[in-house]
């Protein structure tokens, strides 16, 4: 091993590449967003100071603070936590199996098939014949995992091209807006001003249920995502590189995307389409991160702090109660742009 | 002009092309008299003639078919038929200036900014009638689609159809945030934005037609003048130069026509995905790349595909309506999966 590259570290089977840079980056992210967290949850129409906070969070605060903690702000920003975390991880994952940068959830028609099963639920009326609150994010899982199933049969022509699969899933995208455009037609306008709420992306009036549901589904994707994450990285050398290493990429694709569509699906149904954060968290943690390739754990951290961030400033600044998405989308859509014009000034020089 | 030359093969592509396109114009008549026919009260053929020509009197039944043929009937045909040719053409003369297959004035960012105008009309001056906020939306419309192409056409990612797709994605997602912000603050406005979303030809004025339909004409008459210049601006600008085409003068007829085609019909019923694109396809296939027989194919298909769409959407959920924006979504999605399984679009 020479000095001038990073030393390698073998654990048992494992083995990885000490890298101190993103180390560091992602130790720092981690703990912004621990910060994050904690100013969410301390501001409010009750503020309380982030000492106090801290206090609470380790069970040494008062009656008052624990009650107001507990029981009103800790599941939300606990929801946008969870749900920051699966977008961002879910976008790194969908824009290394397409090796795009701007594949993410939202481009593939995977949220938009979400949102129309929960539509379909709001207006139906159905919200509480299938189990209350439950319901909905049932609706909203199912939806974007058969979504993402449809995108995957119809990109599907003897393996998976990233190139078919971006085209193929804004197509999908599309019907699946129109039928949502549909149901929200047909429905009483109650239930629409219920459905645009959530359409739009909010962590308005979260409750624990919702906080234990997407932590456990999370949880396990993650896993799953990290454990077949070492065979991610010989396919952005491109699947016949990757077939030479080794790697059995059909078979890791399916798992991943699989991972993807599922954790966009959990991200959804705990906090509604929130736009964006899936496409933006994986970029910004890429360069951050000075990696070639969007890196899953900063991906995941960045998402969360994005959401959370979003939502405080949505609380602090804007008026009467506008949901996170919308900032989201402010921070997004010139990103976006930024995006597009590098490549295409990338691909001229 | 018909060409009598020695060799006869030379004359009947031609010929063929003008057949088909009078079997498309006969078709699109028989679907005009079916629309007039189908609906929620099936009509007999006598009964639609004594509807639009007929003296009603006195017989409360002539009357009401009357009323139905007259206010329902007649204004949905004819906006579907002035619609559907208007996006028809705008879907082939943009794929023709792109020089990009997935091109669609629908897909790209059009329609969400027609409905963020409109929203925005509607929350900000209290419009209430279609008259007023068609405006708006044509305005919207305009200048979405400007800023989508204006992005994708930057440096040298200009033929590349992901590109195209993922500058109008992401125009869009983030114009439907803006959107759904407006609504969610207004209600009026979500009522109003919920209806023009689906894209619907029913329930359109014969005010808001007629302002249409003469920003179509227009849009026509120029997309006609420029169709010698799409098929010489498709063997490379430089080439073009050299054949002594005017290339910026082209290229803005060009995409006026296109503004004023997708942004009349977007503003009168609503926005409308995948139409453009599909019958510029089913035009490629059926003449050939010559863009002079490309484009009036593409507009009489659209206006036959908006035909149908509509009727399908009046008889598929009786009672209800399916709005034809929807329909026509419905098919266009596998659509564009199948061709781009087939390979139609080529990564630049």
């Amino acid at each position: 091993m020479s000095t001038r590259m990073h030393p390698g570290v073998r654990v048992g089977r494992w083995s990885w590449v000490w890298r101190p840079w993103i180390a560091l980056v992602t130790l720092l992210l981690a703990a912004a967003t621990f910060l994050v967290f904690c100013v969410s949850i301390s501001v409010g129409d009750f503020t309380i100071e982030l000492g106090a906070v801290f206090r609470t969070l380790v069970g040494q605060g008062e009656r008052v603070d624990e009650f107001v903690i507990f029981d009103l702000r800790l599941p939300r920003a606990l929801v946008g936590l969870i749900a920051g975390v699966a977008l961002g991880i879910s976008g790194a994952l969908t824009q290394s199996v397409a090796r795009n940068p701007l594949a993410s959830p939202d481009v593939l028609g995977i949220t938009s098939g979400a949102s129309a099963t929960a539509v379909f639920v709001v207006t139906a009326g159905g919200g509480a014949a299938l189990g209350g609150s439950l319901g909905l994010p049932a609706a909203a899982l199912l939806g974007g995992l058969l979504t993402g199933l449809l995108v995957y049969f119809l990109a599907w022509k003897k393996g998976i091209d990233g190139f078919r699969l971006i085209l193929v899933g804004v197509s999908v995208n599309a019907a699946m807006q129109a039928l949502t455009t549909w149901l929200l037609a047909l429905a009483d306008i109650r239930d629409v001003a219920r459905a645009q709420a959530w359409l739009v992306g909010s962590l308005n009036a979260r409750s624990w249920t919702e906080v234990w549901t997407s932590l456990w589904l999370m949880t396990a994707l993650v896993l799953v995502v990290l454990f077949v994450a070492f065979q991610l990285r010989p396919m952005h050398f491109g699947d016949d590189v990757a077939a030479g290493l080794g790697v059995r990429y059909g078979a890791v694709r399916a798992v991943l995307l699989l991972c993807a569509v599922l954790l966009a699906g959990v991200a959804v149904s705990a906090a509604g389409p929130v736009p964006f954060v899936a496409l933006v968290g994986p970029q910004i943690a890429m360069r951050l991160l000075r990696s070639p390739v969007p890196p899953l754990v900063a991906s995941g951290l960045f998402g969360a702090l994005l959401l959370i961030g979003s939502d405080l400033v949505a609380r602090v600044v804007l008026p009467n109660d506008l949901p996170v998405g919308i900032v989201t989308a402010v921070i997004g859509g010139p990103f976006l742009v930024y995006l597009l014009v590098r490549a295409n000034v990338k691909r001229a020089a | 002009m018909e060409q009598r030359g020695p060799d006869p093969a030379a004359a009947s592509p031609r010929r063929r092309r003008l057949t088909g396109l009078a079997c498309l114009v006969v078709l699109l008549a028989a679907g005009a008299v079916l629309s007039l026919v189908i609906g929620a009260r099936a009509l007999s053929p006598a009964e639609v003639w004594q509807g639009l020509f007929g003296d009603p009197g006195t017989d409360q039944r002539l009357v009401e078919i009357t009323l139905i043929v007259q206010t329902l009937r007649v204004p949905r045909t004819v906006l579907a038929v002035v619609a559907g040719l208007a996006l028809g053409v705008a879907g082939a003369v943009i794929q023709g200036h792109t020089r990009n297959p997935i091109a669609d004035t629908g897909l790209l960012g059009v329609n969400a900014g027609a409905s963020f105008a409109v929203v925005l009309a509607v929350h900000l001056f209290g419009l209430q009638n279609p008259l007023q906020y068609m405006w708006f939306a044509f305005l919207g419309a305009a200048a979405s689609g400007v800023v989508v192409f204006g992005l994708s056409s930057l440096g040298r990612g200009a033929g590349n159809p992901l590109t195209l797709v993922l500058a109008g994605q992401g125009v869009t997602i983030f114009l439907t945030a803006m959107t759904g912000a407006v609504a969610l603050s207004d209600k009026q406005a979500l009522d109003v934005l919920r209806f023009f979303n689906a894209g619907s030809v029913q329930g359109v004025g014969w005010d808001v037609i007629i302002v249409a339909s003469v920003f179509v004409a227009i849009g026509l008459f120029l997309a006609a003048l420029n169709l010698p210049a799409i098929n010489l601006l498709n063997l490379g600008d430089d080439v073009a130069r050299g054949l002594g085409v005017n290339i910026a003068l082209g290229r803005t007829v060009g995409v006026l026509a296109v503004t004023l085609l997708a942004g009349a019909a977007t503003a009168a019923c609503g926005p409308i995905a995948f139409l453009g694109l599909m019958v510029a396809h089913v035009a490629r296939w059926l003449t050939g790349p010559d863009y002079r027989f490309l484009v009036p194919f593409a507009g009489v298909l659209g206006a036959v595909v908006l035909l149908f769409g509509d009727m399908v959407g009046r008889l598929a959920v009786r009672p209800a309506e399916l709005q034809a924006g929807i329909v026509i979504s419905l098919v266009g999605a596998p659509f564009v999966a199948a061709l781009v399984w087939l390979g139609k679009f080529r990564q630049a």
